[in-house]
Order: structure tokens, then C-alpha cells, then sequence
């Protein structure tokens, strides 16, 4: 532990912006994970287990992408797009199949999933650690502000990533897809009655879940490295965002992604060696104060 | 939890659960344990003998990870299938099990069986604290949060390097491996030892099933708001049996532990969980001996899969997903199936 090193770091504001724009990062990067999730449970009540895996997926995609197109922005793409389709082959194919049957056949699905594609990851893209490299777009120098060092494609990162965040919330609370999503989430029978293929609906959740994680795993390319398995850490850092933030609340998933990011970031100075031990501290104490998450409205 | 004003709920009518009630021993349910004692000592009579009539290093080091994962799986189904606590971190007291027992036989001089008891305290402690904060949650969230507590506790393991050798393990050995002047050290004393540690685990869980506690366990799994008008304060009881669950999970870790001659993360780590689960769904939540007729399937299955292949996730991912999709229901309760319509007097019939 190392209360003088935070103290410093809070006190210079130079330590203070890098560490709240990789702070940022990191939450930013887990809000995408997470928004999937919280939507999926929002809509199908199932928790979708393998998500890690779906962007640990979209960063190789994006990986292999990058190296045989040059583009970074066909990455992301790939990713993205790629991950949504999965998604909807994993929705149709496999997780359709326990619907309607107890939480232990869709634990044992994810279960399966998460192990296959590890090691599928490891016979194409090999066991080693990867690294996408920052692409040439990105590699200027990076910003000063106010004495912090903040590298462009952060900004980059965070705009995408607040952008999504702004497109979700909107498109739920005023878009008629949103309102028939939030319908469903209430009264999947009633919207099935009234004319809508829940079916396709259904599918396209995990779509949008799926390109959301991919596109996740896209962004983290750059500044990650990857690695099979990779997908798990940011799994269960994400449950606990949801848990945190209320499941079912994009806003909330937001705020207590961005939280568990600055908690990971100046943790890491502070308190080095347990920043996780801090994080799953942080949604113990949220759990016994408050059941329902900091922002939802629904007791977990 | 229930709201004093909501009407009584209707008498539950599950399907899928396999039989409702406590399958035991192929038995009927009013069977007395006596019976029940008797068979296992039987079996146990037979195993015993068996690694002196055919010597098969092989064969004991199976049984004795049966015993370890086993008991560890069969405590999980006292969650699973008999209170309807879905628990994907139940890993998390094999895993301490095998860290505290082997730490407290390393660092202090407490005798093997001394240890085993503290260390069970000390699981015991640990299931309190954790079931405390998990219990109340719905079923998806406890599944999670049971899950991100044994990560928390794996992250510490691996962090804590001064007191756990990080991803290295608890390195070393055991020391005083003796009990009652047997020497554990031996593989075949050590096979004898978790062949008795097994059994008597087994027929202690077993009575905690057929007990009046272990009904009303299977009571809340199936209305608790209904088994709230009874009388049955729920917390209580799912505290109880989340505790209770977390020891003998523990005991297997110590098996574990005195088989590997230490503790290393992989024993807290996650997938056991999953195996675990796994496990208990190829066997049949709804037999009492499902879990361990599950276990022994996956460790073979195991074996035989990484010797074929080094990619052992995506083999056994395959077999989980076909067996998810296809069978769906465990070994052990198709057998109870098959056995109530064939003999419906022996095997007894479903309770209602």
C-alpha cells in the first residue's frame, strides 16, 4: 500500500489527468462490454455468460483484419460486424436451446462456449501473448494537457465509446425499436401477441449484445495486449459493473464502469498489489448497502 | 422473500427436476439410513480390497481424485439440486480447503487431523461470510457473485505471494502426513484414507438430505414463498446449507491436497466450477449419487482426452455442448427413471 504515491498523484495534475484518461479507457472499454450484457438479461433474462469470450473473438478479428487490410477501421469494423453475427449464430444455434429451462443448462452452454473458443483462439491466432501494435494513424505524439500525458487515440477511444453510450440510450427511450425492446424486456407474450417476431427480436439483441462486445474487443486491440482467455477478467469486471450500476440500466452501467476504471487506475498506484481485491470490495459493499445497484430500480 | 400480504401460491409442479424428492442408494425413500450404512460399507469393503488384489497406480490415484472432486461435486449439489442455489464459485472452498489445510500443516505443528478440523473451521467461516452476502440474491446473481467471490479469493491467492507462492502454488510438501500412525505419504494408505474420508462424507450429506432440515431445503427450492408460510425462515436455512456445503467442498480440497502434496491456484480457479457443474448435470441433480457417478464419468472422460489431444477445452466444450443439447437429463436419474418403471416396489415411486 502506498497512500503517499495516490496523495502525490492526486495533488499533481499531470499524474491526475493520465490517470483519469486510462482510467477512462478502462471503463469505457468495460461499459461496451457491459451494455451488451445488462441488455441481454434486460430482454432475454439470460446472462449471457460467454460474453467475454464474444470480445476476447472481436479483438483477433480486428487483430487479423488489421494485418490483412492495413486498416484500422476495417478492423473495428470486422470486429464489430463479425461479433454481431456470432452473436446471432450463438442466440439461434445454442443459448435458444435452454430457454425456458432452469439457469444450469445456460451456465453449462456458456460454460462449453467459453472453453471451445479459448482454444480455438489458440490452434488459429497461437497460445502467446499478441499485439496489434498502435496503428499508424494514432502514432503522433500525444496530447499535454495540463502536464498529463494523454495519447490521441485514447480520445479517439472515448469518443466512440461515449458516442455509443449517447446512440444506445437515445435509440432505447425514444426510437420504436427501443420502445418494442422495452417491451419485450416487460412482456415478451404481450409483444409476441401484438405482431412482433420475438424470434428476430431475440436475435437481434444478441446482434447488437455481440457487436458491442466486438466492438469492444476492436478498440482494445491497439492497447491491449491479447491473449487466450482474455475474455474472462473482462467478463467478470463487467458482471460487476452491471451488478453495481443496476442490471437493466444502460446509464448506471456507464457510471459504474467509468467508477470501476478510476478505481483500477489510481488503484493501481495506491495499492498495487490488491486493485482487484479494491474492486470486488467495492461491489460487496454495493451489494449489502444497496441490493438494487447504484441505479436500478430492480432488487438483485 | 415473501410479502405478508400475497395470497398462498399454488402447490409447486416442477418439471425437469428429476425426481423431487432425495434419491438415494437406488433405495426406497423409507429405507432407513441403516440400510443405506450398510451398502456403503459394503462397497466399501470391496474397494478396499481391491488395490490388494490387483496393485494399479492407476486405479488408486482415480479414486482417490474421485474422493477429492466427488465430495466436492456432491456438496455442490446439496446447493444445486437439492435448494435450488445455483453456485458457479462453490470452487472457492475446494480450493481454500486445500490452501488452509496445507498451510496450516507447512506453518504451525498441529497434527494432520488437527489441522483438517481447523481448516474446516475456518471453511465454515468462510461459506458464512460469503453465503451472507450471496444468499439474498436471485438465482442469475447468485450465480455470479458466488463466481466473482472465488475470483477474488484466486486473485488473492495469486497476489499474496509471501503466504501462497503466487502461481507458483504452495510448494514444499506436506509434512506429517500421519494419521492414526498410517502413513499418507503411501499412495495406498492415501487410497484407503480418502476411500473412508468419501464414504463417511457421503452418508453425512445423505443424512443431511433425508433429514426434516433437508426437506424443507428442497421446499424452498420449490415455492419459498410458499415454504415462507410455513414457518421456514428461508435465510436461514440457505445460509445453513450454503455453509454446510462449503465444508465438505472443503474436505475434498484437502483430499486434493495431500494427493498433490500442496495447493496451487488451479485449485481455486474457476473452471473447477464449471467442472463441477458439469459434473453434477452428466450425473443427475435429482440422484443423490449423481454427482459422484458424474464426477467419475468426467474424470475419465478427462484422461482419455488429454491424451488424445492437447486442445482439452475444446474437446470437452464439444461433449458439453452435446450433452447439453442433446440428453439433458444425468445418468443417474435416467437409471431412477428406468429402475421405478421396472421394479416400482424397490425403487419407489416419485413423491407427488
Amino acid at each position: 500500500m502506498d497512500l503517499n504515491a495516490l496523495a502525490g498523484c492526486v495533488s499533481s495534475s499531470g499524474c491526475l489527468v493520465t490517470q483519469t484518461s486510462s482510467g477512462l479507457i478502462v471503463g469505457l472499454l468495460l461499459f461496451l462490454v457491459a451494455a451488451g450484457l445488462t441488455l441481454i438479461f434486460g430482454v432475454l433474462k439470460v446472462v449471457n455468460f460467454a460474453h467475454g469470450t464474444f470480445y476476447m473473438l472481436g479483438a483477433y478479428f480486428a487483430l487479423s483484419t488489421y494485418q490483412f487490410t492495413g486498416s484500422y477501421l476495417a478492423a473495428v469494423a470486422a470486429g464489430c460486424v463479425g461479433m454481431g453475427l456470432f452473436g446471432i449464430a450463438f442466440e439461434r444455434f445454442l443459448i435458444s436451446r435452454a430457454y425456458g429451462t432452469n439457469v444450469l443448462m445456460q451456465l453449462l452452454i456458456c460454460y462449453a462456449v467459453v472453453l471451445i473458443f479459448d482454444d480455438v483462439v489458440k490452434m488459429v491466432w497461437g497460445a502467446d501473448f499478441q499485439s496489434m501494435g498502435m496503428p499508424p494513424a494514432f502514432q503522433v505524439p500525444p496530447y499535454f494537457i495540463a502536464g498529463g500525458i494523454v495519447p490521441p487515440f485514447y480520445l479517439v477511444l472515448i469518443g466512440v465509446a461515449l458516442a455509443v453510450a449517447l446512440v444506445l440510450g437515445v435509440a432505447l427511450a425514444a426510437t420504436r425499436a427501443g420502445k418494442i425492446v422495452r417491451a419485450a424486456a416487460v412482456n415478451p407474450e404481450m409483444v409476441s401477441v401484438l405482431g412482433i417476431n420475438t424470434t428476430l427480436l431475440y436475435a437481434l439483441v444478441f446482434a447488437v449484445g455481440g457487436g458491442l462486445a466486438g466492438l469492444a474487443g476492436a478498440l482494445a486491440a491497439p492497447v491491449r495486449s491479447l491473449t487466450p482467455g482474455m475474455g474472462f477478467s473482462v467478463l467478470i469486471e463487467s458482471f460487476i459493473v452491471t451488478v453495481i450500476g443496476g442490471m437493466g440500466s444502460i446509464a448506471g452501467s456507464l457510471i459504474a464502469a467509468i467508477l470501476l476504471g478510476m478505481i483500477r487506475s489510481f488503484g493501481t498506484i495506491g495499492f498495487p498489489l490488491f486493485t482487484d481485491e479494491l474492486i470486488f470490495g467495492f461491489m460487496i459493499v454495493v451489494l449489502i448497502t444497496r441490493p438494487t445497484g447504484l441505479f436500478g430500480r430492480e432488487v438483485v | 422473500m415473501a410479502e405478508s400480504s400475497a395470497p398462498l401460491p399454488p402447490a409447486p409442479s416442477r418439471k425437469g427436476r428429476g425426481s423431487g424428492a432425495a434419491s438415494p442408494f437406488l433405495l426406497r425413500e423409507g429405507v432407513g439410513g441403516g440400510v443405506e450404512a450398510i451398502l456403503a460399507l459394503l462397497v466399501l469393503a470391496v474397494l478396499w480390497v481391491i488395490p490388494l488384489a490387483i496393485p494399479n497406480a492407476a486405479f488408486t490415484d482415480l479414486v482417490i481424485r474421485l474422493s477429492a472432486m466427488g465430495l466436492f461435486a456432491t456438496s455442490l449439489n446439496l446447493l444445486v439440486g437439492t435448494t435450488g442455489l445455483v453456485s458457479f464459485g462453490h470452487g472457492m472452498f475446494y480450493g481454500f480447503g486445500a490452501y488452509s489445510f496445507a498451510l496450516l500443516m507447512q506453518d504451525t505443528s498441529l497434527p494432520l487431523w488437527a489441522a483438517v478440523l481447523v481448516s474446516l473451521a475456518f471453511s465454515a467461516l468462510l461459506a458464512l461470510l460469503v453465503g451472507a452476502v450471496c444468499i439474498r440474491l436471485r438465482t442469475i446473481y447468485f450465480a455470479f457473485v458466488t463466481l466473482a467471490m472465488q475470483m477474488l479469493l484466486h486473485s488473492i491467492i495469486l497476489s499474496w505471494v509471501s503466504l501462497t507462492g503466487g502461481d507458483q502454488g504452495l510448494r514444499g510438501g506436506i509434512p506429517r502426513r500421519f494419521i492414526l500412525g498410517v502413513d499418507l505419504s503411501i499412495p495406498r494408505n492415501l487410497y484407503w484414507a480418502s476411500l473412508v474420508v468419501l464414504v463417511a462424507g457421503l452418508l453425512l450429506m445423505r443424512h443431511v438430505v433425508a433429514s426434516p432440515f433437508g426437506t424443507s431445503l428442497r421446499m424452498v427450492r420449490d415455492n419459498e414463498t410458499r415454504a415462507a408460510f410455513l414457518g421456514i425462515t428461508i435465510w436461514r436455512a440457505k445460509l445453513t446449507v450454503f455453509v454446510i456445503a462449503g465444508v465438505f467442498a472443503a474436505l475434498g480440497g484437502m483430499v486434493m491436497s495431500l494427493f498433490v502434496s500442496g495447493a496451487y491456484p488451479e485449485l481455486a480457479d474457476w473452471p473447477l466450477s464449471g467442472q463441477a457443474i458439469f459434473a453434477i448435470m452428466l450425473g443427475g441433480i435429482g440422484a443423490f449419487l449423481g454427482p459422484l457417478v458424474g464426477t467419475l464419468i468426467l474424470l475419465a472422460l478427462n484422461d482419455l482426452v488429454t491424451r488424445a489431444t492437447e486442445y482439452y477445452g475444446l474437446a470437452l466444450g464439444l461433449i458439453i455442448l452435446a450433452f447439453a443439447l442433446g440428453f439433458r437429463r444425468g445418468v443417474m436419474e435416467s437409471v431412477l427413471v428406468q429402475a421405478r418403471r421396472r421394479w416400482p416396489r424397490v425403487a419407489g415411486v416419485r413423491r407427488g
